[in-house]
């Protein structure tokens, strides 16, 4: 198992967001979720990344545990230092990008490896050349951000958090931001990188892609998981009727 | 008097002017940092008392604060510290400009989008390497036009020193003109200011073009 989160809960405050979710990842899998705006999915992600803390429940990357509930309740993470090292497990990939706007798109790809990861300069370099040829862009490593398309941005985004070479790579809705004209180029490196076998987590909307990509589907709704299941029962025949509406809704 | 004796005895002026300047920079630029820290601290009593302290240092005028930290020691606990003019004078100025350093900084900082520090975060940088790395890059781009007013701002504030009878350009231009009866002076002191700020408005426009090549 890649990525194990077990019942899972946070609050903002008295708002419940995540009231219970559980998922566990396995190598090579391709798990999409969807679901209504304010459903918790972002905050889902950003919790799986440690950007937030759970209130309570299990995380676990590669069996190894980063935080867990005791029996009073009471969550406890690993310390700081250990939480690091947990860090090269997993790259998120943002819906604005948030590439860094003073680094070329070659900096942006190699400074984490060097910097982080203590990397060798010359290795890290040509890795990230191979991620932005990859990615389409490597005529593109010395321009900056302001100078590319949203969906080279992504793409650079993209191949920044491949650079790490992740055990698993989170999207939150990788093209939301992007021109409809756009979305296409984002969404075909990331199917190029399912057929790689590489281990995702993708929060979408864009259901004809979610079918096409994913090994699992889950439709989250209010904090919880609604339904889940294989992309063509979840998209195409689904049980529940929450399930149903949003997809109706949707589809219009 | 001749213009030659008048220039040199300006020029004298001058250096200690400049002195002033760049002390107070050296100063400043830094201690604004630290202010601004203490300022975002999580132990309340140091954010609450640098808050006053930039308020106090904001809302008071320089001349009034160079009187105080000059004359302060010796009226309120009968201290005299023999050549603490020179002290006085730059920790006067140095407080000061740090204060409103640190809230150009405040702007600059908090203007960053949250973006920015999580994609560092995921990406496993420390919090050290977030903003030297990272954020202050971004900041100093951004806060520079302010910077910029703030030093010229500071050219012209150097005259203050004169409060404490310091022979820098203006109290010296001052003098001369008077035992002189002459206008000269003023047009000496005019010229030097003037071409000070133009010297600090074309570095820093420099600097400003040397960091054009992102946005
Ligand atoms: N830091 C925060 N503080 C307070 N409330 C928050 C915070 N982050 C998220 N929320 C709230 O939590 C709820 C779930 O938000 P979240 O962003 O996870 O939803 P989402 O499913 O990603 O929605 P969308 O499809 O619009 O991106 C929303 O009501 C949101 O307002
Ligand atoms: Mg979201």
């Amino acid at each position: 198992m890649i990525l194990e989160m077990n019942d899972i809960k946070k609050s903002f405050g008295n708002l419940n967001v995540l009231r219970g979710i559980s998922l566990n990842v396995d190598k090579g899998e391709v798990v999409s979720i969807i679901g209504p705006s304010g459903g918790g999915k972002s905050t889902f992600l950003r919790c799986a990344t440690f950007l937030e803390n759970i209130d309570s429940g299990e995380i676990k990357y590669m069996g190894k545990t980063a935080a867990s509930t005791d029996e009073y309740g009471n969550c406890h993470y690993v310390s700081a230092q250990e939480l690091r090292e947990f860090k090269s497990c997993y790259g998120l990939v943002f819906q604005q990008f948030n590439l860094f706007p003073h680094y070329s798109v070659l900096k942006n790809v190699m400074d984490a490896p060097v910097a982080v990861q203590k990397r060798d300069k010359s290795e890290a370099a040509e890795t990230a050349m191979e991620m932005l040829r990859k990615m389409g862009l490597e005529s593109k490593a010395d321009s900056y951000p302001y100078q590319l398309s949203g969906g080279q941005q992504q793409r650079v985004a993209i191949a920044r958090a491949l650079a790490l070479r992740p055990e698993i790579l989170f999207f939150d809705e990788p093209t939301s931001a992007l021109d409809p004209e756009l979305t296409g180029e984002v969404l075909r490196v990331i199917k190029q990188l399912a057929e790689e076998n590489m281990t995702m987590v993708i929060v979408t909307h864009e259901m004809p892609f979610a079918k096409a990509v994913s090994n699992h589907v889950i439709f989250m709704d209010g904090g919880v998981i609604v339904e889940q299941g294989a992309p063509e029962k979840v998209l195409g025949d689904p049980n529940e009727e929450r399930t149903k509406s949003f997809l109706r809704n949707y589809s219009q | 008097m001749t213009l030659s004796t008048m220039l040199t005895t300006m020029g004298a002026g001058m250096l200690r002017t400049c002195t002033i300047f760049f002390l107070t920079l050296l100063g400043a630029l830094p201690l604004g940092f630290v202010i601004y820290f203490a300022r975002k601290s999580k132990i309340k009593v140091l954010s609450s008392f640098t808050k006053i302290f930039i308020s106090i240092m904001r809302g008071t005028p320089l001349m009034l604060q160079l009187l105080v930290w000059y004359f302060g020691p010796y009226y309120l606990f009968r201290w005299s510290i023999r050549g603490y003019r020179f002290t006085a004078i730059i920790l006067g100025f140095v407080l000061n400009y740090a204060a409103y350093f640190a809230e150009i900084y405040r702007g600059g900082i908090e203007s960053i989008p949250a973006g920015q520090y999580e994609a560092a975060e995921v990406l496993g940088y420390t919090k050290t390497q977030t903003f030297f790395k990272i954020i202050l890059p971004q900041v100093i781009k951004r806060i520079l036009p302010s910077v910029t007013n703030e030093v010229i701002t500071l050219v012209k504030d150097t005259s203050l020193a004169f409060t404490l009878a310091y022979q820098e350009v203006f109290s010296l231009a001052k003098q001369i003109s008077a035992s002189q009866t002459s206008f000269m002076p003023f047009l000496i002191a005019g010229i030097f200011y003037y071409i000070a700020n133009y010297a600090v408005a074309f570095a820093m426009e420099r600097f400003e073009k040397a960091l054009d090549y992102y946005k």
